[in-house]
């Protein structure tokens, strides 16, 4: 059993004047994560506000990209039916189809592999789970990217 | 699921279950579609066999589901910048999710006929 007095609320022994007053309506409580000398630097900078902010940006752009892909591919001069490799060569004639394709390619992919990056550490609790899941998925991005990159640049419509 | 997780339900967090179905969704998609384009690299007849497996009834249904899908992320997605960004975001976040299904439900209307119009006639004969 203790003999030091406690108040009600734990925050120690009051002796005579109240903890309170006009200029203290609330006693001071030492934030917990206090930074000291003692604190480790850190050194996982800001990759994860940037990411935040990648997916914000990207969206953005990716809804202009991707709509107008859609309404290109899907409606316009009798949609998925016209589709074809001498479509592809027609569109592919333009530097501008290339650097919209190029730039969907890229966006997309780094917006859906940090998306995918996202769901894999929020329900993968394991470590090792989630090392092979992210490995899985930054090889497939990798590869992806690169080869529709090559695709792009390297199309030759008179392949035969 | 993780232990401790208090999901509030609603509208917030239906939304936020849609955007990530929708996203891993899109994102297996994007994987395929890439692959099957790469094949213009091929020949062109080894493009086009593809191709025109997506030209059928049931590959034109799964296609409405993608742009229901794409449709979705897209304006959910404008909604969560809307959320992040505008001072108000946070407090009109019910009545934009009810703004992007309303778009949506648009959308998809016009969708129908683009989308599924050559599978319709290749079913049903025009």
């Amino acid at each position: 059993m203790s003999t030091t007095e406690t108040t009600a609320s734990g925050i120690g022994p009051v002796e005579g004047a109240s903890l309170y007053d006009v200029d203290n309506p609330a006693p001071v409580i030492e934030s917990p994560r206090k930074r000291t000398n003692k604190t480790p630097k850190s050194t996982r900078g800001n990759f994860e506000m940037y990411g935040w902010l990648f997916m914000r940006l990207s969206g953005i752009v990716l809804v202009v990209l991707v709509l107008g892909h859609l309404l290109i591919q899907l409606v316009l001069d009798g949609g998925v039916t016209k589709v074809g490799f001498a479509f592809v060569a027609g569109r592919w004639a333009s530097p501008w189809w290339q650097v919209w394709d190029l730039a969907m390619l890229w966006l997309a992919m780094l917006h859906g592999a940090n998306g995918l990056r996202t769901v894999i550490n929020d329900y993968a609790e394991q470590a090792s789970t989630r090392l092979w899941l992210k490995g899985l998925l930054y090889t497939a991005t990798v590869f992806t990217i690169l080869l529709g990159t090559l695709v792009i640049f390297t199309f030759d419509p008179n392949i035969r | 699921m993780p232990a401790g997780t208090l999901y509030r339900g609603r509208e917030g967090m239906w939304s936020w279950v849609a955007h990530r179905v929708t996203g891993v969704l899109i994102f297996f998609f994007l994987f395929v579609h890439v692959l099957d384009t790469a094949l213009v690299r091929v020949s062109p007849e080894a493009y086009d066999k593809v191709v025109a497996t997506y030209k059928s009834p049931i590959v034109a249904v799964l296609e409405y589901g993608l742009v229901a899908a794409i449709l979705f992320h897209a304006l959910n997605g404008l909604r969560v910048i809307a959320v992040d960004f505008w001072s108000k975001g946070p407090r009109y976040q019910k009545q934009m999710l009810w703004t992007v299904v309303g778009i949506w439900v648009v959308l998809m209307l016009g969708a129908i006929y683009p989308v599924l119009g050559h599978a319709a006639r290749e079913v049903f004969g025009s």
